[in-house]
């Protein structure tokens, strides 16, 4: 209990720092900082899947976006930091949030007792879905739909994100990641680090059906060596109009997709899985999807397209 | 047997605190930015080592022993690279003549 | 006071400062910066739930945990796009402030 009180003042005191700091950059800092302590936070809270995901997604690679953008953004923060609201509006806004946060800690304190939960019925059905973590059950199997949604989003935030490129050099090469000057020491580390992570990528993939992990946290660290490589020059960023990008991209949400219409034929439901196929099912789903969220993830952080492609 | 185990777990756990505290102080105490990543590597390489060494005594199987290890080594190689790369960003001009 | 009620606080006050960051601070960034720290405490909210649904042998209700998941992930490609359109703006204008003046 006193280290878990010792955790929340740290978190605590951290998000203070990224909310107070007057240098953007070290705000951006205290983030990541804030994300990897809220992972912790996450293994008292016993939900190891989540740990893994926020470590991973939630603060390293938004930590490698927000970082970038604030080292781009840096000639204009001090120039912007003169305006502001005044006094009195800072005010009412922290009596705004005051109030916000005296809610939030009211719902908390007046969760019903015993608390509710779907633990039980989770634990019923999960034999017949032939996994042994139940959090991956749900996602793939009980809540499939919410999964699938989501692997669309990710699709939809990278259109968006490629949409803003400038007309002339639509369809073309990436240019926010290039190292500015490839150094021996992150060369070094990405000819070493890569095949390492790929194999880690891999297991916390595929041990994700019985222990802590799935394709998520997998995916999200087969992209953040992907993100490596092309940060050390080893391999250039895809032009965005090549046609296996656009393949391996789509084939993770197509799959599920076809899968979940088949589901009418096997099981009379949509996303519904015959019991004796649910395992196979589920890792023909899991394999391309894995994939295509890697490649989405890397090509979310790349950015649009800013040079034109070489023909 | 497991009464030694433990108390040579909890030894070197604290003498791996120990140089975390060390390089945590010198963090905050150093003037400039190489003089602090030389302390820093203090807490990486002792301070990780010497935790990981004293988790090795609890753990059951090669396997798990294996791993400590190996997140050990990634996190060596990680804050070199890093520690490289600031050091650069902080003195272009190399050591001095 | 067990861990998920602490937590459970500790989430209230982490959607409190992320709502203040992202009202107060003009430039966009920072206002990025509260975003994440709201959606960090909702989240941890959800994990708070969660933890008390403890019941069949798991140490928490896996359901929850599975929509922190997803929402972890939603919300960062929310923070890509947001960054990249305002990187989009500071190329375009130079300025990166969402103030209009003049």
């Amino acid at each position: 209990m006193a280290f878990d009180v010792g955790l929340a003042v740290l978190v605590l005191g951290l998000a203070v720092w990224t909310t107070a700091a007057r240098d953007t950059f070290a705000a951006v800092v205290g983030f990541v900082a804030f994300g990897l302590l809220l992972a912790l936070v996450w293994v008292r809270l016993a939900a190891p899947d989540v740990a893994l995901t926020e470590a991973a997604i939630g603060s390293g690679v938004t930590g490698v976006l927000l970082v970038g953008a604030s080292t781009r953004l840096r000639p204009v923060a001090v120039l912007a930091a003169g305006a502001g609201p005044c006094a009195i509006q800072r005010l009412a806004a922290a009596v705004l949030c005051t109030l916000v946060t005296a809610g939030l800690a009211a719902i908390v304190l007046l969760l019903p007792e015993p608390a509710p939960t779907l633990a039980p019925q989770a634990a019923k059905n999960l034999g017949a879905t032939g996994l042994g973590n139940p959090v991956t059950a749900v996602l793939m199997a009980f809540r499939a739909i919410d999964t699938l949604l989501e692997t669309v989003v990710l699709l939809l935030a990278l259109l968006g994100i490629w949409s803003l490129a400038s007309d002339r050099v639509w369809g073309g090469v990436a240019a926010a990641l290039r190292y500015a000057d490839p150094d021996g020491a992150l060369t070094l580390l990405a000819q070493l680090l890569a095949p390492v992570g790929i194999l880690v990528g891999i297991h916390i993939f595929w041990v994700g059906s019985t222990a802590p992990g799935g394709e998520f946290q997998g995916a999200t660290i087969l992209a953040a060596m992907w993100i490596l490589t092309m940060m050390a020059g080893l391999v250039d960023a895809p032009a965005v109009s090549r046609r296996w990008l656009r393949l391996v991209l789509v084939a993770g949400p197509a799959t599920f997709l076809a899968i979940g219409l088949a589901g009418f034929a096997m099981a009379g439901a949509f996303l519904g899985y015959p019991e004796s196929h649910a395992k196979l099912l589920i890792l023909t789903i899991e394999i391309p999807v894995t994939l295509s969220i890697a490649a989405t993830l890397a090509l979310l952080v790349a950015g649009p397209p800013e040079r034109a492609p070489q023909r | 047997m497991s009464l030694v185990l433990d108390a040579l777990t909890i030894i070197t756990v604290s003498a791996g605190a120990f140089f975390f505290l060390a390089g945590t102080v010198g963090l905050l105490r150093f003037p400039d930015a190489l003089s602090r990543l030389h302390a820093l590597t203090k807490a990486d390489n002792l301070g990780l080592g010497l935790v990981v060494l004293g988790l090795l005594f609890q753990v059951d199987g090669p396997l798990a022993a294996l791993k400590l290890i190996g997140v050990w080594l990634l996190a060596l190689l990680a804050g070199a690279t890093v520690t490289q790369l600031i050091a650069r960003t902080a003195r272009p001009g190399g050591p001095p003549a | 006071m067990s861990a998920a009620t602490l937590y459970g606080l500790c989430s209230a006050v982490l959607v409190g400062l992320g709502l203040f960051s992202l009202i107060v601070h003009p430039q966009p960034l920072r206002k990025i910066l509260g975003f994440n720290l709201i959606g960090g405490g909702v989240f941890l909210l959800f994990g708070a739930v969660a933890r008390r649904g403890a019941a069949a042998g798991f140490g928490g209700d896996p359901v929850p945990q599975a929509l922190v998941i997803t929402g972890i992930v939603v919300a960062f490609s929310a923070t890509a796009l947001a960054v990249t359109l305002l990187l989009r703006l500071f190329q375009q204008t130079g300025q990166a402030t969402l103030a209009s003046d003049e």
